[in-house]
């Protein structure tokens, strides 16, 4: 043992005396993380949180969050004379005057988008891919109030410089808060303390930006990576890849080396964009004025939809008794989002319920292999999306030539209508992607050589798949039937005859809707019928995972 | 396998066909649609000849829908009587008029009159009834103005239809508000003088014309200065910082995972 290795294991030693941490870092080093693209999307918002915090507590220190009114004589000559709350001038000396100020507010304000847009990549995937099933249902839930917690954090960010944007944005958000039935005004008050835009919001906001939310979310954050953690990664099927297992390599060198050289990638990806790219220049909004707008008032993308749904609706107010409901805002306020974000939260329940699949899952679905599943997550996104385009809408009729009361029109019938073609056509193209798989099985790939046999009849010569290759496309196990009969019980449940019953045993038909499942599967024998039910449901279940990974850790 | 069908047999070449085909297709519409011009205009003293070739290009260019004398054609073209000088210039300095089709609005189009030409056409319509003339190169200029007035004047009269910076903006019933970032300062006092297409007219008792200029100042001064923190993604607000995210960070981000991941350790 040479003198370097000696010391190491003296301080080793020294510290682990103290903090007998060795057994569990050892095993956190020996973490198994399995390999794939699309399991880096969740690290692009946790990496971009942190270069969050960090750019966040530099403009601090430099930042004013105040309304008091004073006049502007700084460097940026335009704006020289002009009167400002507190807050936007120091913006500006934060762009101007400060060292570095405009490239850290640069990287803060595209490390948001970022931020939210991994979020959404990232949950996207983790839907399309089952990775929400049991045991995971907390985990996405707390994903779900990650997502919308962000969401206000960045509206809140972005109105704090208050510029023409950001004030507009303002009002906006206080037109929402009054619309509310009954208690919209005293909400209103509460939250600007007194009549808008008022002297109150800007600190407000500040002690919420930069305290409140990040708390909670650094809190979430640390949850969701704990869970991920400690229920283990979920991975894609393959040769070798078991309910029971995780396959892939250790956290110690191979995930870390992986995981750090990503950061570097995200860091230097946000340099380079907040280098040549610019990003909400204030100064050429000027400060925020009540009586003023902007022609392409928009918000950031994140809140695009609520934008969206704005402008699509149409300009349904009530008085009643006295009282005025705002429809017009409450309802687009509300209601998209809601279907989103609940539908979201909602669903890995629904889908137990629906399915009666009470099993836990660590392998994850092909999209192609859940066709009802695929067929709502695209419907959602169409649903998102068609909302989302409508917020940008002078833009793109500007851009585009379009009318922009078309677009409006084009919006409202594409939202009901896209999502249900937008249904149909996923759902279609799954079972065929389905019907593919079940043919390379059955019949091997296609090697385009034809041949000729001495009888003179031509056949196409085919290769069976590779042994990997065969483990994806069995993966499909299909849906065990309903009513699930219980261990203990023999007859159907009661629940399957009222009226609720009914409903699920529809809709259970629609999910397990699929093609006939491979047979060149080994279990063949066991052929499936026409609801694509399993040909075998072994490996879905309640044998769970013990404490150790398997694979290639011991 | 010759070298050729194995990359004719990628993954990816069908992908790589698709954007081939849709980058040359964008390239050639490029090519094809072109830019459109724009020309200045400065005024000068009025002669009777000026008068004279106004209305021999009257008469050949504008009265098939305007008239032959200006007086207008019931749901074709409207009367120019009284529109003055300022307006002629607008229209036709920009490129509005002639105009080929009637649309929503009339789109600015490249120039097809000189300065001498275009001057005499003002020269005559103003004959008919007067109306605001072509204003001086002092009038217009942005050298002492008051960039701060002009900002505040901007912001609150202008950038709901032309964006906070000038860029233009959408309006209803397909008509636009055009983007200021060739306009000059002489096309700017017009416009906002005449009131062309849907645009109100800002009076000298709403905008004095010592405002005016003042307005002028800060469109120009803004539009010219270089952006600090890189490129200006169009000075179009959010939208296109969201496109930005999504194609030049998220997307640029998602294939350097696959990189990452694309070495595995066999297991």
């Amino acid at each position: 043992m040479s003198t370097t290795e000696k010391a190491l294991e003296g301080t080793g030693r020294f510290l682990d005396d103290r903090l007998h941490g060795a057994s569990g870092l050892n095993r956190f080093l020996r973490k198994i993380f399995p390999d794939h693209w699309s399991f880096l999307l969740g690290e692009i918002a946790l990496y971009t949180f942190i270069i969050l915090l960090l750019t966040g507590t530099f403009l601090t220190l430099f930042f004013q969050p105040s309304m008091t009114e004073v006049t502007y004589h700084g460097v940026y000559t335009p704006l020289d004379g002009v009167r400002m709350s507190e807050a936007y001038s120091s913006t500006l000396n934060i762009s101007f005057d400060v060292r570095g100020g405009l490239l850290m507010r640069q990287i803060h304000h595209w490390a948001a988008l970022l931020f939210i847009g991994a979020i959404m990549v990232h949950m996207l995937r983790v839907f399309f891919t089952g990775a929400y099933r049991k045991p995971r249902e907390f985990n996405w839930l707390i994903g779900i109030i990650i997502f919308s917690i962000a969401i206000f954090e960045g509206l809140f960010g972005y109105s704090l410089p208050d510029d023409l944007l950001s004030g507009t944005g303002l009002k906006i958000t206080q037109g929402v808060l009054e619309s509310f039935p009954i208690v919209g005004t005293y909400l209103s008050f509460f939250l600007f303390g007194g009549q808008f835009p008022g002297h109150d919001i800007i600190p407000r906001l500040y002690v919420i930006h930069v305290l409140i939310i990040p708390a909670v979310l650094l809190a979430l954050i640390a949850a969701h990576v704990f869970l991920t953690f400690h229920l283990k990664h979920t991975q894609f099927p393959g040769k070798g890849r078991t309910n029971a297992n995780v396959v892939g390599a250790p956290m110690y060198p191979y995930f870390m080396a992986k995981t750090g050289a990503f950061f570097f990638f995200i860091f230097a990806v946000l340099a380079l964009l907040s280098t040549f790219a610019q990003i909400n220049p204030i100064w050429l909004f000027g400060p925020y004025n009540p009586s003023a707008i902007t022609a392409g008032s928009q918000p950031d993308f994140y809140m695009g939809a609520l934008e969206g749904a704005l402008r699509m609706m149409p300009n349904w107010v009530w008085n009643v008794a006295g009282h005025t409901f705002a429809f017009n805002e409450f309802i687009p306020a509300l209601l998209p989002l809601g279907i989103i974000f609940g539908g979201g939260a909602m669903w890995p329940f629904i889908e137990q319920w629906v399915t009666g699949d009470r099993g836990e899952h660590h392998i994850l679905d092909r999209p192609r292999n859940a066709p009802t599943r695929t067929g709502i997550g695209v419907a959602a996104v169409v649903f998102y999306g068609v909302i989302w385009l409508e917020g940008a809408n002078d833009v793109i009729a500007n851009h585009l030539d379009i009318s922009l009361f078309l677009t409006t029109w084009i919006a409202r019938i594409t939202v009901i209508v896209g999502p249900i073609i937008a249904y149909w056509v996923t759902k279609r193209v799954c079972l065929g992607l389905q019907r593919k798989d079940a043919h390379l099985l059955e019949h091997g790939i296609e090697t385009g050589i034809i041949r000729q046999l001495p009888n003179g009849a031509y056949v196409e010569a085919t290769r069976p798949v590779s042994e990997n290759d065969e483990a994806v496309l069995i993966s499909r196990t299909g849906l065990p039937p309903l009513p699930a009969p219980a261990a203990d019980e023999e007859v159907p449940a009661k629940s399957m005859r009222g009226g609720m019953g009914r409903m699920r045993l529809a809709l259970n038909r629609v999910v397990t809707e699929g093609i006939a499942a491979p047979t060149g599967n080994g279990h063949g024998e066991e052929h499936a019928n026409g609801h694509g039910e399993p040909a075998a449901i072994s490996g879905q279940g309640d044998q769970g995972r013990d404490g150790q990974d398997s694979g290639s850790s011991s | 396998m010759r070298p050729i069908t194995s990359l004719r047999r990628h993954r990816v070449a069908g992908y790589a066909v698709v954007l081939l085909g849709l980058v040359g297709a964008g390239a050639a519409y490029t090519a094809v649609a072109g830019q459109p011009g724009t020309a200045a205009a400065d005024a000068s003293p009025v002669s009777r000849q000026q008068i004279a070739e106004g209305q021999a290009l009257f008469a050949r260019t504008c009265a098939s829908c305007h008239g032959m004398h200006a007086q207008g054609i019931s749901g074709v073209g409207p009367s120019l009587i009284g529109v003055g000088a300022a307006a002629v210039d607008f229209q036709v300095s920009t490129g509005r008029m002639p105009g080929k089709v009637t649309g929503a609005e009339m789109p600015p189009r490249p120039v097809v009159f000189s300065q001498t030409q275009i001057h005499a056409l003002a020269a005559y319509v103003a004959s008919l009834g007067g109306g605001p003339a072509i204003p001086s190169g002092d009038q217009v200029s942005p050298a002492g103005a008051n960039l701060a007035l002009g900002q505040q004047l901007f912001i609150t009269n202008c950038a709901q239809c032309h964006n906070f910076s000038g860029a233009g903006g959408a309006l209803t019933s397909g008509k636009f508000a055009p983007p200021l970032n060739h306009a000059t300062p002489t096309q700017i006092y017009e416009a906002m003088q005449t009131g062309p297409e849907a645009m109100p007219v800002f009076s000298d008792t709403t905008i004095t014309p010592a405002q005016k200029r003042d307005v002028i100042a800060y469109v120009t001064k803004v539009r010219g200065q270089p952006d600090p923190g890189g490129f200006s993604l169009g000075r179009v607000g959010p939208v296109t910082e969201g496109l930005v995210a999504f194609l030049g960070g998220i997307a640029v981000l998602i294939f350097a995972a696959m990189w990452i991941t694309m070495k595995r350790r066999e297991s």
